[in-house]
């Protein structure tokens, strides 16, 4: 029992002792010294170990990095569908922004008919076929939208209104078989009626009669005629579209002509109801 | 008896040099595992205070050198370490299963606090606060894992002798 203290003992002050002149001594007393030395000789041994570790080392940093790696994985594949979802957000927002300007645009500038007032409007349904080209509006009844009332984008005219509800409103294209407008080539004078041919091959310029001039290219505006009693539902002057193409028959009467259509029907989004301003009492 | 001298300071050296070289880059949830810690408290228990103390004293000189710290710091802490555990299990403490785990338990507390007290009283920086809140539950975590396969290697190289007859009337610590 005493021995073991003994021994306990030694070391302890033995210990103390290497602390107390090694805290003392200088950086280049003796035990610093020893210790320099020391450390030259298991340098070595330090470095065969650090080898040896080095494979378990890296498969474990292989292993840690695989599992920082899933769940960093995880964390940018949510941040990524967030961002797509934010940069599908902006790029509609951009559109939108685009499509109002251009019909800010359209209702500020010199083209827009005169007597009429604009009520901006979102398509909410779109043509389910090709048969049906007809689109929801959302203003209604309540916001000033009545039956026949114009609708036109930025480039050009789109329909008319054909039903009315209270907040909605339903626009029959004029690329819809029962739709027909006065149109009128400014260029030459020359008027027929656009409407929908065949299913499938677009818009035509009806009644034109063979003594009329027309060319491909011409633009096409809404007639907007007027009689004593009578007047077109859609004003002067709104464009329709180009003649896509000019032909003729011996034995049809009237030439035919192909209208392409300056609306994009197949990507319409926001539209100006026109509505007849009323005259001041 | 000096076979097994020298089989306790190969395990302590190398427990020194795995320790400074590779077990000190250990980081699992921001503890550390001390191999040297662990196989001294085996060494000690199976063979006893004055081998503990001796395995203790040199571990220390080894790590200290090996990382170049204040030479005598953790001969100091890791002689009274060798020599209570030594002590533990001269008394009761070898036969039982959970020695060990007990002893590394309460030892890694107890050197982390005297580590922490001998700097201070030095004047050297001691990080109370990250010591002990932050990574000391992480380390007696570790070093408790650690224990398993590090105390039966030991054992299988220093085999427990035959337990002397304890005197009649001799108290039973632990």
């Amino acid at each position: 029992m005493l021995r073991r203290r003994i021994v306990a003992g030694v070391l302890v002050a033995v210990s103390l002792a290497l602390l107390t002149i090694y805290f003392r001594e200088s950086s280049s007393g003796g035990l610093h010294g020893l210790q320099s030395a020391g450390s030259s000789v298991l340098r070595p041994f330090e470095v065969a170990a650090n080898r040896v570790a080095q494979p378990f080392r890296d498969a474990a940093s292989w292993v840690g990095g695989l599992s920082s790696a899933r769940s960093q994985n995880a964390k940018l594949r949510r941040q990524n569908a967030a961002l797509r979802n934010t940069k599908i957000q902006l790029q509609a927002a951009i559109r939108e922004n685009i499509k109002l300007r251009e019909l800010l645009a359209y209702r500020d500038g010199t083209t827009f008919p005169t007597g009429y007032r604009s009520i901006t409007t979102r398509v909410i349904s779109r043509p389910t076929g090709q048969f049906d080209q007809r689109v929801g509006i959302d203003k209604g009844r309540d916001d000033g939208v009545g039956l026949n009332d114009p609708v036109v984008t930025a480039e050009g005219l789109a329909g008319q209104v054909t039903k009315v509800f209270a907040h909605t409103a339903q626009v029959t294209l004029i690329t819809d078989p029962t739709s027909a407008v006065s149109a009128l080539d400014p260029r030459t004078g020359a008027s027929g009626i656009v409407r929908h041919n065949d299913p499938g091959s677009g818009l035509i310029l009806d009644q034109v009669s063979k003594a009329q001039v027309v060319t491909t290219g011409d633009p096409l505006v809404t007639a907007g005629w007027r009689t004593k009693d009578l007047s077109s539902i859609y004003p002067r002057n709104i464009p329709i579209g180009t003649v896509g193409s000019v032909s003729q028959t011996d034995v049809d009467p009237y030439k035919q002509i192909g209208v392409e259509p300056l609306v994009d029907f197949s990507s319409l989004d926001w539209m100006l109801v026109l509505v007849k301003e009323r005259p001041r009492p | 008896m000096i076979l097994d001298g020298l089989k306790v300071g190969a395990l302590v050296f190398v427990a020194a040099i795995l320790q400074a070289s590779v077990f000190a880059d250990v980081r699992v949830l921001g503890g550390t595992p001390d191999l040297l810690l662990v196989a001294l408290v085996a060494a000690a228990l199976l063979r006893g205070s004055v081998t503990g103390a001796c395995a203790g004293f040199f571990a220390g000189l080894v790590i200290d050198t090996a990382t170049l710290e204040i030479l005598g710091l953790s001969s100091l802490l890791l002689t009274l370490v060798g020599y209570w555990v030594g002590r533990y299990g001269e008394t009761t403490g070898r036969d039982r299963m959970h020695a060990p785990f007990l002893a590394i338990a309460l030892i890694t507390f107890l050197y982390a606090l005297g580590g922490l007290a001998l700097r201070f009283v030095l004047g050297e920086p001691a990080p109370a606060r990250a010591v002990l809140l932050d990574t000391l539950f992480q380390d007696i975590a570790l070093n408790l894992i650690v224990t398993l396969p590090v105390y039966a290697l030991v054992r299988r190289l220093l085999p427990p002798r035959p337990r002397a007859v304890r005197p009649e009337g001799a108290p039973a610590v632990g």
